[in-house]
């Protein structure tokens, strides 16, 4: 098997607060990312999902368990991923300028001035950051900007995107994403992003994690995920026992029901059966948390290190 | 070149928006055999989907034997799709029909769904053959329940 992007074992962190607060931001999050995949790290505020990437850059150091970023402990990769946090780091007294020269000298093997300076510059009229300014004059968005063009100049096998869209406009989303899409066709860079809304993903990800109160709920392929669910509808009398389908959520309205099941073989033939879209679904499972987890066989770790905790 | 326009709430998978586009352009004569498809790269850059979508797409169109990928260079258009029966006899007759449809009083919406629900009854049985894997035909499926 190849190395993953990301493999999790038995990951947890616990946050220290007062005396009765402490609280499991992530806990039991075993899974893998293939590399050269794009996947959407999804869940509701709180799941865990700015933890997750934090430790998978190596920033913070698990209470339990393992997390390995490119077959190594995330400190010794550190050269070859790129993290933007939630809250864009910069030094505000650079100018933009400054800031890209100090990526250049911080990376020199694997630089790329060309790439770093089409974040900056733009894809509208008027948008181009001029490299005087200094980062403290910036407004939120354009901070975002200068931070991504430093994640894409230094080129990374691996980058970790912590909510990047939110303060962009519509057109530097625009541009970001088709620029994280060629890059990741032409260099296979893997690319992890989270994001609350999934619907500026959604064409963007062929990989999905969806994270709830700490735990992973999904994982895999988007299609595979889809795939492995169906929407089915009727009568409510002939929905009445959906054994031995793993139903993710059922609902009546009326004399109707309709529930969102992973199939255990064929459905009923009395039934409607739709394909659900992946936003239904991951609503189906937020509003369901005893729901079993799912994870793609690309998802799963191998047997051998299920319960091997290495450090 | 082809530039390829994805639309997010069509309700139809990406890949065969490209698919659809790349058909209609051979119809219209705007891409012809010999004609370089833009690089996955090219496409991701512009739509900012996923680079896997613009292949999978482009195995579609080489599965129906109207491109081919050469290793290195690129995508490029092979087939053609008949045209000439779209532009003459066919289409003349089509003509007369929207013609009498509208001298009956129907209007343009109701001229399309007429259209449309004949072009689903008459070829419902040949799209079923078509798709051969099953992945496929779900997305037929999908594809006809969000049209209907």
């Amino acid at each position: 098997m190849t190395v993953a992007a990301i493999e999790a074992t038995g990951l947890g962190k616990r946050f220290a607060g007062s005396r009765r607060r402490e609280r499991w931001a992530l806990r039991g999050c075993s899974f893998r990312i293939p590399a050269g995949r794009v996947c959407a790290l999804v869940g509701p505020n709180g799941a865990g999902k700015s933890t997750l990437l934090a430790h998978a850059a190596g920033l913070l150091a698990p209470t339990e368990g393992s997390v390995r970023v490119l077959g190594a402990a995330p400190a010794e990769v550190r050269a070859r991923l790129a993290y933007v946090a939630q809250d864009k780091p910069l030094y505000p007294q650079l100018t933009v300028g400054e800031t890209l020269r100090m990526g250049r000298e911080l990376n020199p093997e694997r630089w790329d001035a060309a790439a770093a300076e089409r974040i900056i510059e733009g894809s509208g009229p008027g948008s181009a950051l001029d490299h005087g300014l200094r980062v403290r004059s910036l407004s939120g968005g354009q901070r975002t900007r200068v931070a991504l063009a430093l994640a894409l100049g230094k080129r990374p096998e691996l980058l970790l995107l912590d909510e990047p869209m939110a303060d962009l406009d519509p057109l530097a989303r625009h541009q970001l994403m088709g620029a994280l899409m060629a890059g990741a066709a032409e260099h296979g860079t893997t690319v992890v992003i989270s994001s609350h809304i999934l619907a500026e993903l959604a064409d963007a990800c062929d990989y999905l994690l969806l994270l709830d109160g700490g735990r992973v709920r999904l994982g895999g392929e988007v299609e595979d995920i889809l795939n492995a669910h169906l929407l089915v509808s009727g009568a409510a009398r002939d929905l009445d026992d959906l054994a031995p389908h793993t139903v993710v959520e059922s609902r009546t309205a009326g004399r109707g029901r309709t529930a969102l099941i992973r199939p255990e073989g064929p459905p009923d033939s009395a039934w409607q059966t739709d394909e659900p879209s992946l936003e239904e679904l991951l609503l189906a499972h937020l509003r369901s948390p005893d729901v079993p987890a799912l994870l793609t066989p690309s998802a799963e770790l191998p047997g051998r290190d299920r319960t091997e905790v290495t450090v | 070149m082809i530039e390829y326009r994805i639309d997010r709430r069509s309700g139809v998978a990406t890949y065969l928006q490209i698919v659809q586009q790349t058909k209609q352009a051979l119809r219209l004569g705007l891409l012809e055999p010999g004609d370089k498809l833009p690089t996955a790269r090219e496409v991701v850059a512009a739509t900012a989907i996923n680079p896997n979508t613009v292949l999978k797409a482009y195995r579609e169109l080489e599965r129906e034997g109207l491109a081919e990928g050469r290793r290195g260079l690129g995508t490029f258009v092979r087939g053609t799709l008949g045209r000439g029966s779209a532009d003459s006899a066919l289409r003349t007759e089509l003509a007369a029909w929207a013609d009498r449809a509208r001298a009956g009083g129907l209007d343009k919406d109701d001229v399309t769904a007429l259209f449309t629900s004949v072009v689903a009854e008459r070829f419902e049985e040949h799209g079923e053959e078509h798709s051969e894997h099953s992945k496929q035909s779900k997305r037929t499926e999908r594809i006809k329940g969000d049209d209907a």
